[in-house]
C-alpha cells in the first residue's frame, strides 16, 4: 500500500426520484432522510473516502443501505447528483461518455455479484472481453487471457461456456475479465456473495493472494461482516444510505463508531478477524541471555512467575528459563544462564488470528510468544488475554495478576539465594545493564 | 346528428394528397415489392416440385428431425395432390417478402423502443393501432396507392404484421440481463458494441419469436390480400367464396393450414436451435484461432434475415 490516492470520493450524493436537486439541498441542510421519501429517494448521503493504491477496502452494509449504488457511481454506471468521483486523478462524474469509457478500459473494472458473463461465448473470449473492447489483437489478448485464465485456476477450461461451469468457476472466470483488462483499480460488487459458504472463503483467500501477488487496489461491497473483516485493509460501514464508520477492521471491532456498528459487530467470528498483534501484551518477564542466571532470578521473583524469555542480540528470542533450573544453577555457582535454557516457547507470528492461537496457547503452559519473521520477540499473549479478546472484554488496561504462570518457587527462597550467591556475580551484573534498554523495550512492547 | 366530426373524411383528403403528391415514391416502392416477390416467386416456381418438396423436407430435418421432414412430404404433397401447388408457392412468396420486410422494420423499432423509453412510448399506441385496425381497412389505401396486384396485399400484410416483430424484439432486448448489459458498459464498450455482443445474441430467442410470429399473422393476412387480386391461395378462397364452392374453398383452406405449420415448425425452431449451434461452433473456432465475435455477427445476420 502507497500513500497514492487511487479513488477519491468526495461529498457524494445519489438521489433517486423527481426533485434529485431539491432532496440533496434539504439534506445538507439537515433533513432527514426519512422526511423526503416524497420528494425522492436518497440511497447514497454525502459520502467521502479516498481509496490508497494496493488497498482493499470494504464498504459493508445490509441491503438497502446504499452501498451497490455507491459501488456502480465509482465507475460511472450511475452519475452522482452532487459531489465528485475521481479515479487517479480522472474525474468519473459529469463528464461525456467517452471520456468515461477511457477510465474504464484503462483505470476500472469490475466484478458482478451474479458473474454477468457472456453465455454465448467460451471462457477464454470472456476473460478476453476487456481487452477487446480496448482493442487489442486477437492473438494478443487470447494469450494474455490464458495468463490470467491459469492465474485463477481455470487452466483447462477455456473452451467451455459458463453455463457448464459452477458459481464458483464462473466468478473466477469474472475475476480473471477483470483482472486480464489491467486496470489498477477492481470494483467487486458483492462478488462472493452468491457462492456456497465453502466456495466463498476459497475465493477470499485466492483474492488475498492474488491482491499481495498483483498489487491492485481493490473496492470490495458486501453485507457479510466476517467477509469484510477477512478482506479489509479498511472498511467502510454504511446504513441507510451514510457511511457511518471508515476504518480497519480491528478499529471497528474493538471502537465500534455508534450503536449501530456495534451491534453489527457483535455476531462476527472475532477468532478469525483479530491478529497476534492486536492483542497481543508486553512480554513482561523477559531477561537478557548475556544476564547471569542472578538477573533471571530476580526478574522472575520480580515479576512473580515461574519462567522468563530469554533473548539475544536485537531482542531475538532465545528460549524460556525456569525458575527451578535457575535456582539450582545459580546454587552450584554457574554463571552462563544460556546452558539451561529451553528452546520451547510456542511462538506465533504478528499477523497469525487468534483462531491458530489456541493449539500453541493450549499446549504450552507459558504465554505464546509473538515473534517476527526475524525471530524478534514482539510480545506475548498469556491464555487469559486470549480468551479475554475472544470476549472483547479490555485486557490492555491495567495489571493483570494472572496472567503470567505463577512461580513455582517460593520468594523468599529466591531473596535468600540471590543474598547467599551476591558476591559472584558483580560481573554478570554489568552486562545486564548493558542490555537493558532492549529488554525495557520489549517490556513496553514499544517496537513491531 | 348535428356533431359530426368529419374524421373520414379527413383520411380521405389525406390520402388523396399523398397520391397527388408522393405518386412517383409509390411506384417505387411498387416496383420493389413486386420485383420482390417476382423473383422469390420465381426460386419456388421454376424448379420441379419435388425439388422444392425435398428442399423443405431437409431444412426441416435439419431444424427439427425426421418428424418435420415427413410432415412437409405429406403435407406439401397434399396440396400437389388437390392441385394447389403454383397457388401455395405465390402465397409462400407473398409471405416470404412481407415477413422479410417487416422484420427489417420491425426489429430496428424494437431496438430503437428498447433504448429509449420515449419511443416506445410513442410506438406503443401505433402498434395497438395497426394490431387492431381490421385488417381489411388497410386494403383501401393500399389499393389506391398501389393499384390492384400483389402489392397492395403485400403492404397491407406488412402493415398487419409489424406489431409482434417490434414487440418481443422490445420485450428481449429489455429482458437482457441487466448485470450483463452493466458489465458491457463497466469494460468501457460504446452503446453499439452493447447491443451488437450482448444485447442482441442474448435477445435472440425472443426476436426469433417475434420473428415466427410476423411469418403466422403474414399467413392469416393472404386470403384478405387475395381480395384485391394478390392471387395465391387466398384468391382461390376468395373466389370459392363468390362461387359458393365449397370443395374449393377447402382445398385451398388447407393448404394455407398446411403452409402455416411448415412455417410456424421451421422458425419456431430458430430461437431454439441457436445455442447448439454456437456450442457445436465455439469449440473449432477457437483451435483454428478464429474470431468467435465475427462469427457472432454472422450468426446475428443470419439469423435476423
Amino acid at each position: 500500500m502507497s500513500d497514492t490516492v487511487a479513488v477519491e470520493v468526495s461529498n457524494v450524493y445519489k438521489v433517486f426520484g423527481k426533485k434529485q436537486r431539491e432532496v440533496v439541498k434539504r439534506l445538507q441542510a439537515g433533513a432527514s432522510r426519512g422526511e423526503l421519501t416524497a420528494l425522492g429517494t436518497a440511497a447514497v448521503i454525502d459520502a467521502s473516502f479516498e481509496v490508497k493504491k494496493g488497498e482493499i477496502f470494504v464498504v459493508m452494509g445490509l441491503s438497502g443501505s446504499g452501498k451497490s449504488t455507491l459501488i456502480r457511481m465509482l465507475n460511472g454506471l450511475l452519475e452522482p447528483t452532487a459531489g465528485n468521483v475521481t479515479v487517479y486523478g480522472s474525474p468519473v462524474s459529469g463528464v461525456p461518455s467517452k471520456q468515461l469509457r477511457e477510465v474504464r478500459r484503462t483505470k476500472i473494472s469490475m466484478v458482478f455479484q451474479h458473474f454477468a458473463l457472456l453465455p454465448h461465448r467460451t471462457v477464454l473470449d470472456n476473460a478476453a472481453y476487456g481487452l477487446e473492447v480496448q482493442g487489442v489483437s486477437l492473438d494478443e489478448r487470447r494469450k494474455r487471457a490464458q495468463d490470467v485464465v491459469d492465474r485463477v485456476g481455470l487452466s483447462g477450461w477455456e473452451d467451455k461456456l459458463p453455463g457448464e461451469l459452477s458459481g464458483g468457476m464462473q466468478q473466477r472466470v469474472g475475476l480473471a475479465r477483470a483482472l486480464a483488462s489491467d486496470t489498477d483499480v477492481l470494483l467487486m460488487d458483492e462478488a462472493f456473495s452468491a457462492l456456497d459458504p465453502l466456495i466463498r472463503r476459497e475465493m477470499q483467500e485466492q483474492l488475498v493472494e492474488l491482491q499481495q501477488e498483483l498489487g491492485k487496489t481493490i473496492i470490495f461491497i458486501t453485507h457479510d461482516l466476517n467477509e469484510a473483516m477477512f478482506l479489509g485493509d479498511r472498511i467502510a460501514v454504511m446504513r441507510d444510505g451514510r457511511i457511518v464508520q471508515v476504518g480497519t477492521p480491528d478499529e471497528i471491532l474493538t471502537d465500534p463508531a455508534n450503536d449501530y456498528v456495534a451491534q453489527f459487530v457483535q455476531d462476527v467470528d472475532r477468532a478469525r478477524v483479530l491478529t497476534a498483534a492486536g492483542v497481543m501484551e508486553p512480554a513482561r518477564a523477559v531477561v537478557s541471555g548475556s544476564a547471569g542466571p542472578r538477573a533471571a532470578l530476580r526478574t522472575m521473583r520480580d515479576m512473580q512467575t515461574s519462567a522468563a524469555f530469554v533473548v539475544g542480540n536485537g531482542r531475538k528470542l532465545l528460549g524460556v528459563v525456569h525458575d527451578r533450573d535457575v535456582l539450582k544453577h545459580v546454587k552450584a555457582g554457574n554463571r552462563d544462564l544460556m546452558t539451561i535454557v529451553r528452546n520451547d516457547p510456542a511462538t506465533v507470528g504478528p499477523d497469525q488470528y487468534l483462531v491458530d492461537l489456541f493449539e500453541p496457547a493450549a499446549e504450552s503452559h507459558l504465554p505464546v510468544a509473538v515473534v517476527d519473521e526475524r525471530g524478534r520477540l514482539l510480545g506475548a499473549i498469556p491464555r487469559v488475554t486470549l480468551l479475554a479478546a475472544l470476549a472483547n472484554v479490555p485486557t490492555t488496561t491495567g495489571e493483570n495478576q494472572v496472567i503470567e504462570t505463577p512461580a513455582t518457587v517460593a520468594v523468599e527462597v529466591i531473596t535468600q539465594t540471590l543474598r547467599e550467591t551476591a558476591g559472584m556475580t558483580d560481573e554478570v551484573d554489568t552486562k545486564t545493564r548493558v542490555h537493558s534498554d532492549d529488554v525495557e523495550a520489549v517490556r513496553e512492547g514499544s517496537f513491531n | 346528428m348535428d356533431i359530426r366530426i368529419p374524421l373520414g373524411q379527413w383520411v380521405e383528403d389525406f390520402v388523396d394528397v399523398l397520391t397527388d403528391v408522393a405518386q412517383p415514391f409509390f411506384d417505387v416502392l411498387r416496383a420493389i415489392f413486386l420485383g420482390a416477390h417476382d423473383l422469390i416467386n420465381l426460386v419456388f416456381q421454376s424448379p420441379p416440385f419435388w425439388v422444392i418438396i425435398l428442399a423443405v423436407a431437409a431444412l426441416g430435418f435439419l431444424a427439427r428431425g425426421w418428424k418435420l421432414a415427413l410432415g412437409v412430404l405429406v403435407g406439401f404433397t397434399l396440396i400437389l395432390a388437390v392441385d394447389q401447388w403454383e397457388n401455395a408457392m405465390d402465397t409462400l412468396s407473398l409471405v416470404l417478402v412481407a415477413s422479410i420486410i417487416a422484420v427489417i422494420i420491425s426489429v430496428p423499432l424494437g431496438i430503437l423502443g428498447a433504448r429509449f423509453d420515449n419511443a416506445s412510448r410513442i410506438l406503443k399506441p401505433i402498434l395497438d393501432f395497426l394490431q387492431t385496425m381490421p385488417a381489411l381497412v388497410y386494403l383501401i389505401p393500399a389499393l389506391i396507392l398501389f393499384r390492384v396486384g400483389v402489392v397492395p396485399g403485400i403492404v397491407a400484410t406488412i402493415v398487419f404484421a409489424l406489431a409482434p416483430g417490434v414487440r418481443l424484439t422490445e420485450l428481449g432486448i429489455r429482458g437482457v440481463d441487466k448485470e450483463v448489459v452493466e458489465a458491457g458498459h463497466a469494460f468501457g464498450s460504446s452503446p453499439f458494441r452493447i447491443l451488437r455482443q450482448i444485447q442482441l445474441p442474448l435477445a435472440m430467442p425472443s426476436i426469433m419469436a417475434g420473428v415466427n410470429q410476423v411469418i403466422m399473422l403474414s399467413l392469416s393476412m393472404v386470403v384478405i390480400a387475395g381480395m384485391v387480386g394478390a392471387g395465391g391461395l387466398g384468391g382461390d378462397v376468395v373466389a370459392s367464396l363468390n362461387r359458393l364452392d365449397i370443395g374449393l374453398g377447402f382445398e385451398a383452406g388447407l393448404s394455407v393450414v398446411i403452409l402455416a405449420i411448415v412455417l410456424d415448425r421451421l422458425t419456431a425452431s430458430l430461437g431454439t436451435r441457436k445455442p447448439r449451434v454456437k456450442k457445436a461452433d465455439a469449440v473449432p473456432s477457437v483451435n483454428a484461432e478464429a474470431s468467435v465475435s465475427q462469427k457472432d455477427e454472422q450468426l446475428v445476420a443470419a439469423s435476423a434475415s
